[in-house]
């Protein structure tokens, strides 16, 4: 029955989600890429100040135009993975302290359909906090939107955007994984 | 106009030292607001981000906001963002298209050429009191256009902004110019805005001419970021400077650059691998260059810092990142990331990807410096710290006047540019006119000799 289906995908796709938040906390970076589709869009637009109404057209910077904070692919990740490995990014090293939390999640499509759901689109509300060397601590908070694709057991992550509710960025750096 | 600070003795470029006081007392932070932004000339934004009348912009001149507008007859104004009735900032969007700002609080309105025009309830309230042609907002006396980019002092005094520039001319046009070597012709593809918690001065020093930290950018080096990296290469960029000469130079005004001087015969190295149509977009624009330049499309660029706090990054990536102090120990940057106006899609769609895994807050490369900054500045406010100076002795001496390019140039890796910046930084903190700012004043001449 489709209500239990569905109950019984959110728990999963739940699961998920806090797995995978857990493995960037714990710093397993190499075990998160494994989790990315390979042809992931990775995407945070940079946020403005505009005039009511005119929200939907301009408040965000576009995914695939002009410059974002992020709009990449799994490529530039492990770029950043790999970066991070190295042990001399000092922007990473010594490593920050982070935790990401994830709330409210809500199941916005599910495709084809609940039984056999293969395209889940899932909302979300992220809190990541990050604490660097003795005194730096930032508290990224916004709205997320995944694209996760069935694979086998698991899922693949083949979207994420990630609508930071800043506007003039206020940490020096967004060296850390969303 | 006179300074209490003791600042030939915290600034002594004879022997290389300068005080950590500059970069974190709230003194000289006040200092510099007052002597310096108040005069020098500084980047406001570029003619791509208002091409219609009526068209906005909302930036920033140091600490204040300013609106960079286009008047509705087609005229290019900037104005302090603050209305004159109480000071509320005029206009809170970022860009747009207006016939009017409006007022938040009372609602007075200004046309966009800055004229008060609306006042509620005038007859009742105002008549015969206010004069409205006395209420304009406040606009900057000083503006100039160039290649697209706006600059403005608010000193009437200035000298016009090409006498400012100098012949660090030659080396912003490399940023500004097509990369066929057409002048001008750039766009803005976006703005990165962010704080950091540094001085100011250690950004702008940075691209003045540092390139002795090149270490700390060791992991982009070892994994390979640049344009070919997909191709397996390492570094950050593309090798475009195969067998150049490397010149750091410096111009009386405080403006300092890293370019490379080319060898006469130079070919073009290829680039951008895995994307054939942008390696041929820059080999067909590399030939149509020297053609154009001749002689002087050798000089190629990296990095510069016109003074005080315009930076830019000439080719690999290619932007202008302005610093605005925002307080003693930290700076608002905003960059402006470039391209050439008319480059096929593709093109733009290449660089911009590489631009945003460089630049700023979330690039690769310049994660380490602000890192740096950051650290930096934090370490040097303590009470012991601050009793010692920095070391700025590097290759000192080691220049030559006007050869192979003009200015004080090295062709080793120094800290001249540096020194000459502050000779210059420490002029405006003493209020000194602007022939000895421009350094072409007597004492200038005399002290050189
Ligand atoms: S402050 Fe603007 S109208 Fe009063
Ligand atoms: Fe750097």
């Amino acid at each position: 029955m489709s209500r239990l289906d569905r109950l019984a995908l959110k728990q999963e796709i739940e699961d998920f989600l806090y797995m995978e938040a857990d493995l960037l906390d714990q710093r397993m970076f190499r075990e998160w890429l494994d989790l990315l589709a390979e042809d992931l869009i990775y995407f945070m637009p940079i946020r403005r100040n505009v005039k009511f109404g005119q929200h939907a057209e301009k408040e965000n910077t576009k995914q695939g135009e002009g410059i974002s904070w992020f709009d990449e692919d799994k490529w530039t990740l492990g770029k950043r993975v790999e970066q991070i490995l190295t042990g001399v990014h000092y922007a990473e090293e010594p490593l920050s302290r982070v935790t990401h939390m994830v709330s409210n999640v809500r199941l916005l499509e599910v495709s084809p359909s609940v039984e056999d759901p293969r395209d889940v689109v899932v909302g979300c509300r992220f809190l990541v906090y990050q604490n660097r060397v003795e005194y730096e601590s930032n508290t990224f908070i916004g709205r997320r939107i995944d694209t996760l694709r069935r694979n086998g057991e698991s899922w693949l992550i083949a979207r994420r955007e990630l609508i930071l509710e800043q506007n003039v960025l206020l940490a020096k750096n967004l060296s850390i994984l969303f | 106009m006179t300074t209490t600070l003791p600042i030939d003795r915290m600034i002594d470029t004879e022997r290389g030292t300068i005080s950590r006081e500059i970069f974190v007392s709230p003194e000289f932070h006040r200092e510099e607001l007052e002597k310096l932004f108040t005069r020098a000339w500084l980047f406001v934004g570029h003619e791509s981000q208002i091409p219609n009348p009526g068209d906005f912009f909302v930036s920033r001149m140091a600490e204040e906001s300013v609106i960079l507008c286009r008047d509705t007859m087609g005229t290019v104004h900037v104005f302090l963002n603050s209305c004159r009735h109480r000071g509320m900032k005029v206009c809170r969007y970022e860009s747009g298209n207006t016939s009017l700002f409006v007022c938040p609080y009372h609602s007075w309105s200004y046309t966009t050429d800055g004229k008060l025009q609306g006042v509620p309830l005038y007859r009742v309230l105002y008549e015969g009191q206010l004069d409205r042609s006395e209420w304009s907002l406040i606009e900057v006396p000083k503006l100039h256009l160039y290649k697209g980019t706006v600059w403005a002092s608010w000193d009437a005094e200035a000298p016009d902004f090409m006498t400012y520039l100098g012949d660090a001319v030659d080396h912003l046009d490399q940023v500004l110019d097509c990369r066929d070597g057409r002048p001008g012709g750039s766009e803005v593809i976006g703005i990165h805005k962010w704080i950091l918690p540094a001085n100011w001065k250690f950004a702008a020093e940075n691209f003045l001419g540092d390139t002795y930290h090149n270490p700390s950018h060791r992991s982009v080096d070892m994994i390979g970021i640049g344009p070919s990296a997909r191709a397996g290469q390492t570094g950050r960029r593309d090798n475009e400077y195969n067998k150049g000469q490397h010149v750091w130079a410096s111009f009386p005004a405080g403006h300092g650059v890293h370019s490379v001087w080319m060898p006469e015969e130079f070919d073009y190295q290829p680039s951008y691998a895995q994307y054939p149509v942008v390696d041929e977009y820059f080999r067909h624009c590399f030939y149509e260059r020297k053609k154009r330049l001749g002689d002087k499309a050798r000089i190629m660029p990296f990095t510069g810092n016109l003074f005080p706090n315009t930076s830019y990054h000439g080719r690999q990536p290619r932007a202008l990142c302005v610093w605005h102090p925002h307080g003693a120990t930290q700076t608002e940057a905003w960059r402006f990331f470039l391209v050439d106006a008319d480059a096929p899609a593709e093109v733009k769609d290449v660089l911009r990807r590489f631009y945003m895994r460089y630049s700023g807050p979330a690039g690769m490369t310049e994660q380490d410096d602000m890192e740096n900054w950051l650290y930096a500045t934090a370490s040097s406010t303590g009470t012991i710290a601050r009793r010692y100076p920095f070391n700025y002795q590097q290759s000192m001496g080691a220049y030559k006047h006007n050869d192979p390019i003009p200015g004080d140039v090295s062709t080793q890796i120094t800290e001249q540019n540096a020194r000459n910046y502050y000779q210059v930084y420490a002029r405006y903190l003493k209020g000194e006119s602007w022939a000895s700012l421009l350094g072409t004043g007597d004492a200038v001449r005399a002290a050189a000799e």
